[in-house]
């Protein structure tokens, strides 16, 4: 019955990197009339990332991320991974940006530790629903995997909300 | 940004007393022997030892046989439960708990669980206090064992320690507390509070880490947590590591003769610190407004998170924690602050700040100076704003 053991509790705890990210975070704030946004997280667990995007066109007409901010409300990782996906997806077109995992997100703060690994998987699904949120609002055809994406992160959202249902009824955490 | 270092963790740990080290020095070299050696170097370390016990046990009102030095408050603790209920099976199986326990408390009980015994966890007040008559509705024929923590290492909270032994003590139950953050202090007599066993610890009070106490009245039947060559009374196996014991001591000694008017500075620090921080926006206090530690300051600022908070604090320089030390590898918000009451959102916006003996008002100037910018900061990240 002993616990999988994790070699990264006897190193630093947090890379240079995610430090200075979340010292000097890029791109939080809100975006007003934003055309997608993606809301993930559960206050209960400590962590809840909203991410909001401004979609345009590059030269050769494609969708591109053309801005995107996030609000946090977590810990060092959740902020440093909020700032990187940000960093990492503007500009790039929709469809790049889809592509973007929670591994790159890690290479790009040099590491995080294993039980911090959920913040960059968070950053993922908050770009997913962002971009399935404008999908939505402008009446495109959303690709199956999309569509499943999207599925499974409203699902995890469920589970949680469920066994969390006593705290959540709360007034005080509305937005 | 500045670079002096302003430590305010004293609850997690705290420096070596230059005093205490300067006691401890000879124990490392010329005096080095093993206390159980009959020859001359094992006499004099044996001296030192029952020495520092005296200091120790006049400290709480203990007698020299009922002082059982051990490595840790954490062994202390698991010593306390494990050897009381191995050897009073015959008598019962239950054991009581509070439901702010430090983790060694809890997961020792958890442990204990799965090897037949049953345990309950009492539920506190919103300001951290066991309720007396919780403490009657839970007791059964079969308790045999209650562990409550002295004054909680999160919030601060002093529990009224003697109502509980009064309880126990009419019971016929075994009463233990964890006075890991409050011993040296606050007074303790265990006389009269009639505690049967208290754990105690060196490294909160200035002294050095690996050494700790389990008080055990002389008439307690308890089982030994590690056997062997009959240090201790037999009841705990382990050379003993007599330079740390020593230092153990001497911190005693410190704070016996400088408690008062150390308290009186601090907790006055405390107040400023208390009613300073309340005037920011969405900052909240965790733990009782009077009833609690001299040193310790707990409080939850509404939307934001402790970890960022801390590592914040940290690039001004200012050490700080969310709840105990031990804790900051869960995710999971911390037990304390769920069992006053507070919500898993409010508590994950928990700030520990604890003073000591070398903290000053400058330096809880400064802290007050930074801290409002970065909770605004942090504020401007979050998606949920104070208004």
């Amino acid at each position: 019955m002993s616990k999988k053991r994790d070699d990264n509790l006897y190193r630093g705890f947090y890379t240079k990197e995610v430090l200075s990210t979340f010292q000097h975070p890029r791109n939080y704030g809100r975006i007003k009339n934003a055309d997608g946004i993606g809301r993930v997280g559960n206050i209960v667990c400590g962590d809840v990332m909203w991410l909001y995007i401004k979609v345009g066109r590059n030269k050769k007409g494609e969708e591109i991320i053309k801005d995107i901010k996030f609000e946090t409300f977590g810990c060092v990782a959740a902020i440093a991974t909020s700032s990187t996906i940000t960093d990492l997806v503007k500009g790039k077109t929709i469809k790049e940006a889809l592509r973007i995992t929670k591994d790159e997100i890690i290479k790009s703060l040099g590491g995080l530790p294993k039980i911090k690994y959920h913040c960059s998987v968070l950053a993922i699904d908050a770009l997913t629903e962002a971009i399935y949120d404008y999908y939505v609002k402008n009446k495109k055809k959303i690709p199956l995997f999309l569509e499943k994406r999207h599925k499974t992160i409203q699902k995890s959202k469920e589970i949680i909300e469920e066994k969390y249902k006593k705290w959540l009824d709360s007034p005080e955490i509305k937005e | 940004m500045t670079k002096k270092k302003i430590y305010l963790d004293y609850a997690a740990t705290t420096p070596l007393d230059k005093r205490v080290l300067k006691a401890m020095m000879p124990y490392f070299g010329e005096d080095f022997g093993n206390s159980m050696s009959l020859h001359s170097f094992g006499q004099r370390a044996k001296i030192a030892l029952e020495n520092s016990r005296k200091i120790v046990a006049d400290s709480i009102n203990a007698k020299l046989s009922e002082i059982i030095f051990t490595a840790s408050a954490t062994e202390s603790n698991n010593f306390a439960l494990k050897g009381i209920a191995f050897a009073n099976r015959g008598k019962g199986n239950h054991i009581i708990i509070s439901s702010i326990e430090h983790p060694c408390i809890i997961e020792t009980a958890g442990w204990l669980e799965k090897q037949g015994f049953k345990i309950t966890k009492i539920k506190v007040d919103k300001y951290g206090l066991v309720k007396p008559k919780d403490l009657w509705q839970a007791i059964t024929e079969k308790t045999i064992l209650v562990s409550i923590i002295h004054a909680s290492n999160e919030i601060g909270t002093i529990q009224p320690i003697a109502k509980i032994g009064e309880i126990c003590h009419q019971k016929g139950i075994y009463f233990h507390t964890d006075a890991s953050q409050s011993f040296g202090k606050i007074p303790i007599d265990v006389r009269r509070m009639k505690i049967d066993l208290l754990t105690a610890s060196s490294h909160k009070i200035y002294g050095p880490k690996g050494a700790a106490i389990l008080f055990v009245r002389e008439d307690v039947k308890i089982d030994p947590l590690l056997h062997g060559g009959g240090q201790e009374g037999g009841l705990r196996g382990s050379t003993v590591n007599v330079p740390a014991v020593v230092g153990f001591a001497k911190a005693v000694e410190i704070y016996q003769k400088e408690r008062g008017k150390e308290n009186e500075r601090i907790i006055k620090l405390r107040d400023y610190l208390i009613k300073r921080i309340l005037s920011i926006k969405g900052a909240f206090l965790n733990g009782h407004p009077t009833q609690r530690l001299p040193n310790i300051v707990n409080v939850w600022f509404s939307g934001l998170e402790g970890e960022s908070l801390v590592m914040q604090l940290d690039f001004y320089g200012i050490a700080c924690s969310t709840g105990s030390a031990c804790s900051s590898l869960k995710l999971e918000p911390s037990h304390v602050l769920l069992a006053i009451g507070l919500k898993p959102q409010e508590a994950h916006g928990s700030l520990r700040i604890s003073l000591g003996r070398w903290t000053t008002k400058k330096e809880i100037d400064y802290l007050l100076k930074v801290l409002p910018s970065i909770v605004k900061k942090l504020r401007e990240v979050s998606p949920f704003k104070y208004e």
